[in-house]
């Protein structure tokens, strides 16, 4: 059931994905900086709401007032902001929501990544309060109606003796105290959200928490023109004689408020209770299986800390070296934290396939899909290409060429494969191109599997991929498992580019006859690595 | 970038926020029909002690330890009250409200909403909150003319002299 509606919203992210990463590219698709758009709009709702207190009064008539006055007086400065205060909280709800239904569509919160999942449980429950409180103290209709609900549905707790809700159904029952302590609230809430953003990506190895600057200052241009044209204003002011109706509501915020007039406040909290459990639940139902966490040889580890540089999640650090090597550190694994993408095996310089050594050993390798058993499944599927612009393509698990059934290694991650292994399937000529297929760009399911292998396809992160290799002969193709069709008829068109292309100047070591050989001529062969 | 380009982008996200901003403040909710008023119910009130208070016998002082003497013992939990509403001579609310603490010592609590289309009509509250088998210890009632969207609140303040409408 879970995985049926997970694939359901996997197929309408990857939809909506594409015109976005189209017009975007994926760097700047704002689906791709869901997490970092929602810092920016808490920040932008930080410094909003600092300004908009400059002029805010905490007396019971003075609140509305003060907030009119700043509205309609102080439009064009206090009046955007509070438009500014009002939609970034908006779009902040907006952000966490589809964050989360995207990374539950991506499979992307569970294993080791429970942590940021569990954690964004409060996130929600912090931002929703922070949002309420704000609108108690505008003390508008659309106040006095929050004010009734929220009441009484903390009424329905067994935590205050007397129902607060009475406070709010007469004049002469609320002093400007409470706008004080609203006051108070409003600022603490937030605070503390703040500190649970931190906590909720503790363990995320460089997060985004801030959108390229692009995409913040086109939100900002937005924001600006959507706040002149549809500022944020008043409901008219609170009359506790009154039933505030109808009132505009804020469907971000307040869509189970309504519920409350059908159902019983119970019921409602009933509803958030199953929600909340149901969200701190899920990264166990089922609990996904991870193969065997990466493992250090320290007899091919020289601490150069790459490996702990490119993981993702964290899961390994330098410590002191402890087999008497002359090297300062060692990487260690924290197998709790560990998905094994394999990442870290592309990133260590002892990871490459010309080793000759009888057992292929690297620094930090996957028990389960080692670096030896990555260079024989490469030469054994390289063996069966055929004909002119034979083409090898190494694919992510998670992207579209993970289907394949011919010319294909699969990979948990493209980053897996060391930048050596594109130069030993080219330099041996086990074959004419070779196509690197991950997942789409702006949604790589490790992070960052698709960043890395472009740095080091272009020199810009160790392990580079070498001068030599020629870089005509090698294609990148990013899709999502759902764009089959599009990464197949780039790799076609790869490979009828590659078999125009004049015929390879080798300059390996090696013999052409040698790099046709079959996997055991390679293994027992002699000569330098 | 090119400015075409550009302004695509810019155009895709205002739309996206200018939806947003719709969402924030419409389509408008009625919590009640139109033309329909609320008269709300509700008061704290505690009823009399369970039991009637009784003085205690010389040798039952002394048992007590010096700190904790008293002349009396009173029961510490409080009965339940029992009210009834009425609107237009028709029963719309009868409840027997427990006491609210631990110990049942609490005041008993009411917070009871009702929807009226507005117009006159004729109410009565009604309490008991003592030991009576029968009967109400306190009344009222009023012929109330509830305008639309009116908040009209039955409270109960001794002080007050009774229930209190608003």
């Amino acid at each position: 059931m879970i995985g049926a509606v997970r694939s359901a919203l996997r197929i309408g992210f990857a939809l909506i994905e594409q015109p976005f990463d189209r017009l975007f590219g994926p760097a700047l698709s704002p689906l791709a900086q869901l997490g970092a758009l929602g810092f920016f709009f808490f920040w932008i709702v930080a410094v909003s709401g600092i300004y908009l207190f400059i002029f805010f009064d905490t007396g019971i008539e003075r609140a509305y007032q003060s907030v009119e006055y700043l509205t309609r007086d102080l439009w064009f400065h206090a009046g955007v902001m509070r438009s500014f205060h009002r939609y970034a909280s908006d779009l902040m709800v907006v952000m966490v929501a589809v964050h989360l239904l995207r990374e539950f569509a991506y499979d992307r919160y569970r294993g080791v990544r429970w942590y940021s999942w569990f954690t964004g449980l409060p996130i929600i429950w912090l931002l929703y309060a922070s949002g309420i409180t704000g609108y108690w103290l505008v003390w508008d209709k659309l106040a006095q109606y929050v004010a009734l609900v929220s009441s009484e549905l903390l009424d329905w707790l067994p935590i205050f003796g007397e129902p607060i809700a009475r406070n709010f159904i007469s004049t002469g029952t609320l002093t400007s105290r409470f706008f004080s302590l609203m006051v108070f609230m409003h600022v603490a809430v937030p605070l503390f959200l703040l500190f649970i953003m931190w906590v909720h990506i503790l363990r995320i190895s460089r997060p985004k928490v801030n959108p390229p600057r692009a995409l913040a200052l086109l939100s900002l241009a937005a924001l600006v023109a959507v706040s002149i044209w549809k500022p944020a204003i008043s409901q008219g002011p609170a009359d506790l004689a009154q039933v505030p109706s109808p009132v505009g509501l804020d469907w971000f915020f307040l869509p189970l408020y309504p519920l409350t007039n059908i159902w019983s406040n119970g019921t409602v909290w009933a509803l958030l209770g199953a929600f909340s459990l149901m969200i701190a639940l899920m990264p166990w139902l089922p609990p996904l299986r991870l193969a065997k966490p990466a493992e250090i040889d320290l007899a091919h580890c020289n601490g150069c800390t790459r490996c702990a540089e490119d993981c993702p999640y964290e899961a390994i650090r330098m410590v002191g070296r402890t087999d008497g090597m002359p090297f300062p550190t060692q990487a260690q694994v924290n197998p709790s934290l560990c998905v094994s993408c394999g990442i870290c095996v592309g990133a260590c310089p002892s990871s490459t396939p010309f080793r000759r050594t009888q057992d292929l050993r690297t620094g930090i390798d996957l028990p389960e899909f080692s670096l030896k058993q990555l260079r024989e499944k490469v030469i054994e599927v390289a063996g069966r290409l055929q004909g002119t612009g034979r083409v090898l393509v190494l694919a992510c698990e998670h992207g579209a060429a993970a289907g394949r059934l011919k010319e294909t290694v699969v990979l948990p991650c493209v980053a897996m494969a060391p930048p050596s292994l594109i130069d030993f399937v080219l330099s041996r000529d086990l074959a004419d191109g070779v196509v690197v297929a991950g997942c789409a760009e702006s949604a790589c399911y490790n992070r960052l599997g698709v960043k890395w292998t472009e740095q080091r396809f272009a020199a810009e992160r160790d392990p580079y991929l070498r001068a030599r290799v020629p870089r005509e002969r090698i294609a990148t193709v990013w899709a999502s498992a759902l764009a089959v069709s599009r990464a197949e008829a780039e790799i076609a068109d790869f490979a009828s580019r590659i078999a125009s292309l004049p015929p390879k100047r080798l300059r390996s070591p090696l013999p052409v006859s040698a790099a046709s050989r079959s996997l055991k001529t390679l293994e027992t062969a002699k000569g330098p690595a | 970038m090119r400015p075409l380009h550009l302004a695509a982008r810019l155009a895709v996200i205002v739309a996206l926020f200018a939806g947003v901003a719709s969402l924030s403040n419409w389509p408008f909710y009625h919590q009640i029909p139109e033309n329909s008023g609320v008269v709300m119910l509700t008061f704290v009130h505690g009823a009399d002690r369970k039991g009637e208070c009784r003085r205690l016998t010389a040798e039952e002082i002394a048992k007590l330890p010096p700190n904790m003497r008293r002349v009396q013992e009173c029961p510490r939990g409080r009965r339940p009250i029992y009210v009834e509403l009425d609107v237009d001579s028709r029963n719309v609310y009868r409840a027997s409200l427990a006491p609210t603490g631990i110990a049942g010592d609490g005041p008993s609590r009411v917070y009871q909403r009702f929807v009226l289309p507005a117009g006159r009509h004729d109410v009565a509250v009604r309490m008991r909150d003592t030991a009576r088998p029968e009967g109400f210890d306190h009344e009222r009632r009023d012929n109330v003319e509830l305008s639309p969207d009116q908040m009209f609140v039955i409270d109960y303040r001794p002080e007050s002299g009774g229930f209190v409408f608003r």
